[in-house]
């Protein structure tokens, strides 16, 4: 356990003294307080605008600093070699994976925190009301974010930066469209069988990524139940380590050059 | 000898790279064979690309074998277990920068799983060895490439390893860099611990080791103790003269001098009697000897005339 720990917080430590984290991490502050101005924009509905707008902005970022530092983890350790100190040493390739993973997602674990509290403090000035539906929220987009996490560390085990920056974004997109493709296709909008059964087989294949998105419900202020937050989690958790055990599996064979 | 006695042995270790569409396969290794015993330190040279870092990185689990077996401390390589005993320092090697000296060998115990006390212990101890004591809280992208080298070599050495792997140790470094590492080298023999080191700087493998080991082409082509390889024979003798005028100059140019000055030269004679037959016709023309040096034979000198004037596969067939 000391040796994951050991690089766990290595990792911790890389990402929270990275630059570009703070600079993804000022735009997204920048973001949720400048939703003030555009809500104000809008006819009607100004709360939930204001509300929509913070929510989508944690998720975007959060995203782009999960896939971005996520793959740089990994790939920057290869690419300076400084592997080579680590795999020398008594530590299985699942133990600095798992280290890695739990660094970024304590990262993470800050960087949502951040733009909550961001998010929270614009609510409270912009005088807009606040429930406990907008937590939910924001914790499921931090457990969707684990399993980016684990996405992009099973990408950056095999592949070089940009393709695993590529098939990271892939991943998250289809994972993100797979459950409105089946629901077009079961409809009968769509015309071949064979098409019914890629979606079926996308939707099986990937994480279901629609299932972290209460931002709606959030935005209305409508109650997220806990078991849904509990169930989240738990998907999050179960994809989180099979795609952690696969990226285990492949890192085991890899030769570092 | 024991099988306890022998902590690394290679049996038919052969690595070959997989070519691609556009590059052939390559055979890094050819059936190497090699054994380390017990407290000795061995140094593993040989050209460029002659398989040093492909053994090494095969022994460290970096890379696997494509055929043969080696082990280490008789656990076979690629297990987590046979690298509990080992310390390793890869060829120049880049670590994390925004750690303190510190910090990094913190980090790198832990990796060993050792305790909190025991890593501050070790540090205290190794910090004054690689004479880095100073910058221990210095983030080490401040640190000069020695001091990286050194605070490289205090992260193999935090677990009190039995064997040390060093590949390149003294690559890039100044003199004063080389000698420390020297030092630490000489330090750990001293302490009975096994070093296997692959360098180019052949005068350091020469003094420090106790046995070498020459690599080409993937072969080893000799594996033997450094008294046995270089026998410190008298091949040359170098006198250099100043102070001599046009006719004397003259006379003592029949015997073809190597390097020919305004003020001085440099004749090279093939025994010590020549040699003292030239310095006594040059002091009774007038001149001044300003050195007579022995030119002695190197490992420098066996590896250059022995190992580059034949083609990889002459030296195989000889091998």
């Amino acid at each position: 356990m000391i040796k994951i720990w050991a690089v766990t917080l290595n990792s911790f430590r890389e990402a929270m003294r990275d630059k570009i984290l703070y600079t993804l991490l000022f735009f997204a502050v920048l973001m949720i307080l400048a939703s003030v101005a555009v809500a104000q924009m809008t006819i009607g509905e100004y709360e939930k605008v204001l509300r929509d707008l913070g929510l989508t902005a944690i998720s975007i970022f959060g995203l782009l600093i999960a896939i971005f530092v996520g793959i740089g983890l990994v790939n920057k350790e290869i690419e300076r070699k400084t592997i080579y100190t680590i795999v020398s040493k008594p530590v299985h390739r699942w133990q600095f994976l798992v280290g890695k993973f739990l660094g970024l997602s304590a990262t993470l674990l800050v960087q949502v925190l951040s733009m909550g509290i961001a998010f929270v403090i614009m609510l409270v000035f912009a005088e807009a009301q606040l429930s406990s539906s907008l937590l939910a929220a924001v914790w499921l987009s931090y457990t969707e974010l684990l399993v980016i996490t684990a996405t992009a560390l099973l990408f950056s085990s095999f592949s070089s930066p940009v393709l695993a920056s590529m098939f990271t974004i892939g991943f998250t997109l289809i994972g993100k469209l797979s459950a409105g493709l089946v629901e077009f296709t079961e409809r009968g909008e769509a015309t071949s069988e064979g098409f019914r059964s890629f979606a079926r087989l996308l939707y099986q294949a990937v994480p279901d990524l629609q299932t972290f998105n209460v931002r709606t419900a959030a935005s209305y202020g409508v109650d997220v139940p806990w078991e849904y937050v509990l169930y989240g989690t738990g998907y999050a958790l179960a994809w989180s380590a099979a795609l952690l055990l696969l990226a285990s599996v492949i890192f085991q064979f890899r030769e570092f050059k | 000898m024991s099988a306890d006695d022998v902590v690394v042995r290679c049996e038919n270790l052969t690595k070959r790279y997989r070519g691609s569409l556009l590059r052939r396969s390559h055979l890094a290794l050819d059936s190497l064979n090699l054994e380390v015993k017990r407290g000795e330190v061995v140094g593993y040279i040989g050209p460029n690309g002659a398989g040093k870092t492909t053994t090494i990185k095969i022994l460290m689990g970096l890379h696997k074998a494509s055929g043969g077996t080696a082990e280490i401390l008789g656990q076979p390589v690629g297990s987590v277990a046979c690298r509990e005993r080992v310390g390793y320092l890869p060829e120049r090697p880049y670590f994390y920068n925004y750690l303190t000296a510190e910090e990094f060998l913190h980090f790198y115990g832990s990796l060993y799983g050792m305790s909190a006390a025991s890593r501050r212990a070790k540090i205290d101890e190794l910090l004054p060895l690689v004479k880095i004591e100073h910058a221990r809280k210095l983030p080490l992208r401040k640190f000069s490439k020695g001091m990286l080298q050194r605070v490289g070599l205090a992260q193999a050495l935090i677990n009190s390893p039995d064997l040390v792997v060093l590949d390149e140790p003294s690559s890039g470094l100044d003199p004063m860099g080389r000698m420390l590492i020297r030092d630490v080298i000489a330090e750990l023999k001293r302490r009975g611990v096994t070093i296997l080191f692959s360098s180019h700087i052949l005068s350091d493998v020469e003094d420090i080791c106790d046995r070498v080991a020459i690599i080409v082409a993937g072969k080893l082509v000799k594996l033997a103790a450094v008294r046995d390889l270089v026998h410190h024979n008298v091949r040359a003798v170098e006198v250099t003269l100043e102070n001599f005028n046009e006719a004397n100059l003259s006379t003592l140019s029949e015997r073809n001098p190597i390097l020919l000055g305004a003020e001085r030269v440099t004749f090279s004679l093939p025994d010590q009697a020549e040699a003292n037959a030239l310095v006594k016709e040059a002091l009774k023309r007038g001149a001044h000897v300003a050195s007579v040096v022995p030119r002695r034979e190197s490992l420098e000198s066996l590896f250059v005339e022995k190992y580059t004037a034949q083609t990889p596969e002459e030296i195989r067939t000889d091998a």
